[in-house]
């Protein structure tokens, strides 16, 4: 286990909420700078991969369960295309945002915070949904293969 | 002058790559790729495509490329012998798409079909009509709000592929070691060498 190891510990401690930070950063923030639902998406889920392989995958789903991460895959595909179907019950197009807010401009502003939020949400998830998959199925349901004997059997 | 070397610097970690035969290796060198075309995009102004790039490319798809490494093996299989049809297929292949480029209009050219369309609308009135100060959000999520809806699909499907493929993700065992972690990130100083002629360092009994 890399938790045996300080230096990595200390500095993985330091580095992982400034990771998470950087991307509600970049979450909302995109409006104005480079970024957006997709890269936050995807660096939030680096911080939980990189805490997954300094602490161990255990540790990791502890903080978000699988089935969190699960749930909140579908989810985030939801927030999307309800803010849709919402735009289509406030009379106006699917996912024309104008319709959401006070005036026009109100609107799309709201409309794209929510859609980029879900965008982030599913990717985050799904990101971490693929990871724990991966690094879960080792010896849980495949005998040892080939290179994993090389990686450690020496 | 910069773009001549990040494409040349890409071009010889192609090369590289295709000829190395430590999958490990391989995978680093791929993440280096991603950051040169992250590079190139900055230089060319398409920050929120080199965001992208950088976190997806050089980040992630490592991870997950190390993570099937460790369901599977860090080695390349022996190599069939080259075939004469293979190398002129690809030959006359590279050969299209190179004679392809030359109809592309030259970089930046106002009068690009790119640049005469819907760009200079979105230029011009997205301030007015959507609001985001990050013209690039205005057209990814609203403009073109069914095409990012779709993109978000296709995450979607994506993990939902994985966990059809591959299989849920069990709850690890209290004592397990490997579980915790994935072997293709605890790689050793004393990995056998990637050179090695194949089999001879199968310790299968």
């Amino acid at each position: 286990m890399m938790v045996d190891k300080t230096l990595l510990r200390v500095v993985a401690k330091l580095l992982i909420p400034l990771i998470l930070l950087f991307a509600l950063y970049v979450q909302f923030h995109g409006d104005f700078g480079p970024g957006g639902g997709f890269q936050a998406g995807v660096i939030f889920a680096v911080a939980f991969i990189l805490y997954a392989l300094i602490f161990g995958v255990r540790m990791a789903r502890r903080v978000i369960p699988a089935a969190v991460s699960r749930s909140l895959l579908a989810l985030g595909v939801l927030i999307y295309g309800g803010t849709g179907v919402v735009a289509l019950l406030q009379g106006g197009e699917f996912l024309d945002y104008g319709v959401l807010g006070a005036t026009r401009m109100s609107g799309q502003h709201l409309g794209i915070y929510v859609i980029e939020f879900g965008v982030g949400l599913t990717v985050a998830s799904a990101m971490i949904t693929i990871f724990y998959t991966f690094a879960g199925h080792e010896s849980a349901t495949v005998p040892f293969r080939k290179g994993n004997r090389n990686a450690d059997g020496r | 002058m910069i773009l001549i070397a990040l494409l040349l610097f890409m071009a010889v970690t192609a090369f590289w790559l295709v000829w190395l035969r430590d999958l490990f290796a391989v995978v680093m060198l791929s993440g280096i790729y991603s950051l040169f075309a992250a590079a190139l995009y900055v230089v060319m102004d398409a920050v929120d495509v080199a965001f992208t790039e950088a976190a997806v490319g050089a980040g992630i798809s490592t991870v997950f490329m190390l993570g099937t490494l460790s369901l599977t093996t860090t080695r390349e299989k022996g190599r069939k012998k080259p075939s004469a049809l293979a190398l002129v297929l690809v030959f006359v292949t590279g050969g299209v798409l190179i004679y392809g480029t030359f109809d592309m209009p030259r970089y930046g050219d106002a009068n690009a079909p790119i640049n005469l369309n819907v760009a200079n609308r979105y230029i011009e009135k997205s301030a007015g009509e959507v609001g985001p100060p990050n013209i690039v959000t205005s057209v990814l999520a609203s403009y073109r709000g069914f095409d990012t809806l779709g993109e978000t699909a296709v995450v979607f499907t994506a993990a939902i592929g994985v966990l059809i493929i591959i299989g849920r993700s069990k709850p690890a065992p209290r004592n397990s070691e490997t579980l915790s972690q994935p072997a293709a990130f605890r790689r050793r100083r004393d990995d056998p060498p990637a050179q090695e002629p194949d089999g001879s360092g199968d310790p299968t009994p």
